[in-house]
């Protein structure tokens, strides 16, 4: 599979195990592999590598046809936001300054998750396991989901006070409806891969450690294809929601600033309940 | 359409194979997050596992407060 890799990424952060997550090129198919224990949460650091790896990804356009992003780490895609950076943060913070420092992180991962949305390569998610709030939301990113039969989604915001932020309700409504919407945001439950399926969501559910390699097997079918006419039959059918994805933004700063917020981000980073990650 | 006593068994049986436990040391009103030693994480995975051996949508709201395997049965055996 990996004959080559193109000198510029080595430049980059290839395999560098201290990075959150680093990627590779090779047949035309780049790799986005998340490596951050304990499962991928989406804090500062790896905002600031998505940001290196979304300028890469415009260089590497030309070169490539698809994109494929999975994990690394065994208990899943990605947990989502890293709330324990969140909290830790807003706590030492004046509460304007906090409600800044989230917005302007948003707007960047909105930066970053808008560029792979929109890329012109076929992108594809390769999902196992935890696939929760951010996590679900960098998925809803890629054209097709890939799940191994163990993943699990779900967008848990509303027990923190909160909705998704990461761009995950414009998106989910793009692709699947609002009732779908409203199912998974209001009751905060988590369902798998069979059910995402059903409903459309997913395309392909695989055995257990199969969805990289799924991934990859539907990354060489795409080679077949003129780019161009695959770029733009991607553009036809998959606009951005940008107003929607704006209005987000506005809606979870608004909400943000709420007390109901911190206590249930300390009850969460606090929690020694063996269940914290349901709702 | 198994009983629930079955159902029960089989979830023993699941659990004992997934976490690799002996099936010996789980009994039916056993906290499982001891006996399995199980995170939530892992909770996940033993409802995705169970939810995909049952065929039946569990939500995860109903497990809430739920930690015995009884239990666990009994929810599981509404759905069938």
């Amino acid at each position: 599979m990996h004959a080559t890799r193109q000198p510029e990424l080595h430049e980059t952060m290839p395999h560098d195990r201290e990075s959150p997550l680093s990627w590779t090129l090779a047949d035309g198919v780049i790799e986005l592999a998340l490596h951050r224990s304990p499962c991928n949460e989406l804090g500062s650091v790896s905002l600031e590598a998505l940001e290196k790896f979304a300028t890469a990804l415009q260089k590497l356009e030309s070169e490539a046809h698809a994109l494929i992003i999975h994990s690394q780490i065994k208990s899943g895609f990605c947990a989502g936001a890293d709330l324990r950076e969140l909290y830790l943060r807003s706590k030492s913070m004046e509460q304007s300054e906090a409600a800044k420092g989230v917005r302007d992180f948003l707007e960047r991962i909105h930066h970053v998750l808008n560029l792979i949305d929109a890329s012109p390569l076929t992108t594809i998610a390769a999902v196992h396991g935890v696939t929760f709030g951010g996590g679900f939301e960098l998925a809803l990113t890629c054209d097709l989901i890939v799940a191994d039969k163990m993943a699990r989604f779900c967008f848990p915001e509303l027990r923190l006070g909160l909705i998704p932020g990461f761009g995950g309700i414009p998106r989910l409504k793009r692709d699947l409806g609002n009732a779908v919407v409203r199912d998974l945001l209001l009751t905060g439950r988590s369902f798998n891969a069979t059910k995402a399926q059903q409903i459309g969501l997913v395309s392909q559910v695989v055995g257990e450690g199969e969805s990289l390699r799924a991934a990859r097997a539907t990354a060489a079918q795409l080679k077949k294809f003129d780019r161009a006419t695959a770029a733009a039959a991607k553009r036809f059918i998959k606009p951005i929601p940008h107003e929607e994805l704006k209005r987000e933004i506005d809606l979870f700063c608004e909400l943000f600033t709420r007390p109901a917020v911190e206590a249930g981000l300390r009850k969460f980073v606090e929690s020694t309940d063996a269940q914290p990650y349901l709702p | 359409m198994p009983t629930s006593d079955q159902t029960l068994d089989e979830i023993l049986n699941l659990a004992a194979s997934h976490f690799k436990v002996p099936r010996e040391k789980l009994s039916p009103d056993a906290d499982f997050f001891k006996t399995l030693g199980i995170d939530s994480l892992q909770t996940l995975d033993l409802l995705t596992k169970l939810e995909n051996h049952f065929r039946v949508e569990l939500p995860d709201y109903e497990l809430q407060g739920v930690s015995d395997f009884r239990t666990l049965a009994s929810k599981i055996q509404a759905r069938l």
